[in-house]
């Protein structure tokens, strides 16, 4: 039987890799690979997952140096050796093993203002949104975020400047922007705009190559900074 | 305020930037004809003193500098020395006036 050649970060940051050899299977995931770890071989190990199928968002790990969603990631696709590297998200803290703790990441989201807030109540009726209007092609573009930190883990901004919002949550922000129902944008652009928000952004889209959704927060980015020039130029920033 | 300041200053060398693309191609096709044409410094200067239009275009570029290079720098000292603040900002306006001193000095010293 073929086996896969495993190495998987344990304890926390201070931690070190342990080795496994894993029975390789057909359309074998790599989220497949630490749970039959996890099942049959170490039940102490620690990773973190939910729905299976690249909706959640909480799977997301290191392979092999990269960010990954390893509920969609086939060993094939990035072991064709049968060797794998596995490691906790960059640019978080590890808890233990695979999990890192999120809440920076999601503190984040709510410090760019990520709650949508709108302007009418129950009692009015729905807002009209055109599908085809150039707005709402800009959130359909950005909208699909599943909050997995692969952008997060795969910027370097994040890594020299900690108070940095990141990816995910400038792209949240941007959707809001963009959304004609939304009432709290002036507040939302002030509190993105500047050093730790979209002008920290050096554009080198290691969010937009790593997204497993194919979203590029580094477009949003750039809308969030032309927005805020314009709005500094017009002196409402 | 700072929301304000960083959004001016993004705004300020994106457009400054947009300067150096145009001023960088005509300074180097310059050289490069003024270098293969063998002109000497006597011919060049024949041609630069007084020119009114060679004085704007090296004080628009000169500009262009002063204004992207210290906010380029800005960033680089935030993220490799993490120095932000006051401190940063008052040396670099330094910077800036010691780059348009220097840039000054070379325009006029081809002009007068």
């Amino acid at each position: 039987m073929k086996t896969l050649d495993v190495r998987v970060w344990r304890g926390g940051a201070h931690g070190r890799y342990q080795g496994f050899q894993v029975p390789r299977e057909e359309s074998q995931t790599v989220l497949d690979v630490v749970t039959h770890i996890q099942r049959v071989q170490e039940p102490t190990l620690a990773y973190r997952f939910a729905c299976r199928v690249g909706m959640c968002g909480s799977c997301a790990m290191t392979v092999n140096g990269v960010a990954r969603w390893t509920c969609r990631t086939h060993v094939d696709l990035v072991a064709p050796d049968g060797r794998l590297e596995i490691a906790p998200l960059r640019n978080l803290p590890v808890i233990r093993d695979l999990v890192t703790d999120m809440r920076e990441f999601f503190d984040k989201w709510a410090r760019a203002k990520g709650r949508f807030q709108g302007r009418r109540t129950r009692r009015e009726d729905f807002e009209r949104v055109a599908p085809d209007s150039e707005a709402r092609k800009q959130v359909d573009a950005a909208i699909e975020c599943i909050g997995c930190a692969v952008c997060y883990s795969s910027c370097d901004v994040v890594a020299w400047n900690p108070d940095y919002l990141g990816p995910a949550a400038l792209n949240r922000a941007w959707t809001l922007l963009r959304d004609v129902r939304e009432a709290a944008n002036p507040e939302r652009l002030r509190a993105v705009a500047g050093d730790a928000g979209c002008h920290a952004c050096h554009t080198q889209m290691g969010c937009s190559e790593r997204c497993p959704k194919q979203i590029s927060p580094t477009a949003g980015i750039a809308g969030l900074k032309r927005a805020a020039a314009a709005a500094a130029l017009k002196g409402e920033l | 305020m700072s929301a304000r300041r960083e959004a001016l200053l993004w705004a300020a060398q994106r457009a400054s930037a947009a300067l150096l693309a145009l001023c960088v191609v005509v300074h180097l096709a310059t050289m490069i004809y003024a270098a293969h044409t063998g002109l000497s410094a006597a011919q060049i200067l024949e041609r630069t003193r007084g020119n009114a239009a060679w004085l704007g275009f090296y004080s628009v570029f000169l500009l262009a500098v002063v204004v992207h290079v210290p906010i380029g720098l800005r960033a680089v000292l935030s993220e490799w020395l993490g120095w932000r603040g006051a401190s940063r900002d008052a040396v670099l306006a330094a910077f800036a006036a010691v780059l348009a001193w220097l840039g000054a000095r070379a325009i006029l010293g081809v002009f007068l």
